[in-house]
């Protein structure tokens, strides 16, 4: 797939605008549905995807084909992801790390959706209920979640995804395993 | 439990867990807890894509404009294009030295009679230096000690007392020429 995929990079980066159309056919389907899991719902969602493909083509010249396109297209949508969930909440004090919880701030505190009353919660289905509970991850924890369970990436990916060093991200996901046994104690 | 997890527990390390776990309930029932919540989370089936979600995507990109192969040619050609202004911006000069001579213009000696724009050099009179002659004509007869040059006129000599060179330009060619050549010989002789 990787062959096909550089192939069509080259086409659009002559000219051919056709060619990307491949592009996002193949990854449409991991792309969204990730993005869906990160935001919560299919109208943000659809729209992140969209832009992420968009920022894309537009960088498309500075994509190292060496790398692996996926890996780049992932964390252009991402970061799409994390700046759409931080815009939703005011952020000028929240950026201050609580005490006691290593790259914990207030703000992953609250970024998850509120907080369901109980007999809401406890009438969902089982699918609805797991979505529930990621979504109400802190975002940090959320995120590779997501990318090593749904998207069944290797930790080493997700790190070049996220920028972020591999040791963080076993932390993420220890701690996030941890957070969901908690949260999803009574299923 | 987590290196478990993360498939990356050692052997020895595995062994030690496994038999922990063997012998501790709380520690068995929170791994198995983990091991639920990885399943529970790996069950979320993909959501479909919205349909026409590839036509919009196409639908949003930059409209590819026609200048772009015209851009990205001259990106991968700049000797090409360094050559190509050089060689506009040198024309245009030139002959925007040609467009506006529709003025008279002499270089004044003394001893020279400028009537309209006919210019002439009385007979007994002797003119040291080169005599240059825009759009005018130029009698002379008396003596030139230097070159002679009409452009655009009329050279009339009775008699031709001329002792460098005489030259007549009407044409645009011709014209060009001379100016390339006068301005390489004022580069050299730094005039």
């Amino acid at each position: 797939m990787d062959t096909l995929i550089h192939k069509r990079i080259k086409q659009v980066l002559k000219g051919d605008q056709n060619a990307y159309s491949d592009i996002v056919n193949s990854y449409q389907h991991s792309l969204y549905h990730v993005c869906y899991r990160i935001v919560g719902n299919q109208q943000e969602a659809e729209d992140i995807a969209q832009e992420a493909f968009v920022r894309a083509y537009i960088n498309l010249h500075t994509f190292d084909p060496k790398r692996k396109f996926s890996t780049w297209l992932f964390r252009i949508a991402t970061n799409l992801c994390i700046d759409r969930l931080r815009k939703k909440k005011p952020d000028y004090y929240l950026d201050a790390e609580v005490p006691g919880t290593e790259g914990l701030d207030m703000y992953s505190q609250i970024a998850s959706e509120e907080r369901l009353p109980d007999e809401e919660v406890e009438r969902m289905e089982l699918k609805e209920r797991i979505h529930y509970e990621i979504g109400r991850l802190p975002e940090k924890y959320r995120t590779v979640v997501i990318l090593k369970y749904i998207e069944e990436l290797p930790l080493q990916e997700i790190s070049d995804i996220l920028e972020i060093p591999l040791g963080t991200v076993k932390t993420r996901v220890h701690r996030g395993r941890e957070a969901l046994r908690k949260q999803l104690g009574d299923v | 439990m987590h290196e478990r997890l993360d498939g990356e527990i050692s052997s020895e390390h595995d062994r030690v867990l496994t038999e922990h776990l063997q012998t501790c309930p709380d520690c068995q029932r929170h791994m198995d807890e983990l091991n639920r919540v990885v399943y529970l989370v790996g069950t979320l089936q993909a959501m479909p894509v919205p349909a026409g979600f590839t036509e919009r995507v196409m639908f949003r990109l930059p409209k590819p404009k026609l200048k772009s192969g015209v851009q990205r040619w001259l990106r991968r050609h700049p000797i090409l294009v360094a050559a190509a202004l050089f060689m506009i911006l040198m024309s245009a000069s030139l002959l925007s030295g040609y467009n506006d001579r529709s003025a008279f213009s002499v270089t004044e000696h003394p001893g020279m009679v400028v009537e309209g724009d006919r210019v002439t050099v009385p007979a007994g009179q002797t003119v040291k230096g080169d005599i240059v002659v825009t759009n005018g004509d130029l009698v002379i007869d008396g003596k030139v000690e230097g070159d002679v040059t009409v452009i655009n006129g009329k050279y009339m000599a009775s008699t031709a007392n001329v002792t460098g060179q005489i030259e007549e330009i009407d044409d645009t060619f011709e014209w060009l020429w001379y100016t390339i050549k006068d301005g390489t010989k004022k580069l050299f002789t730094f005039e």
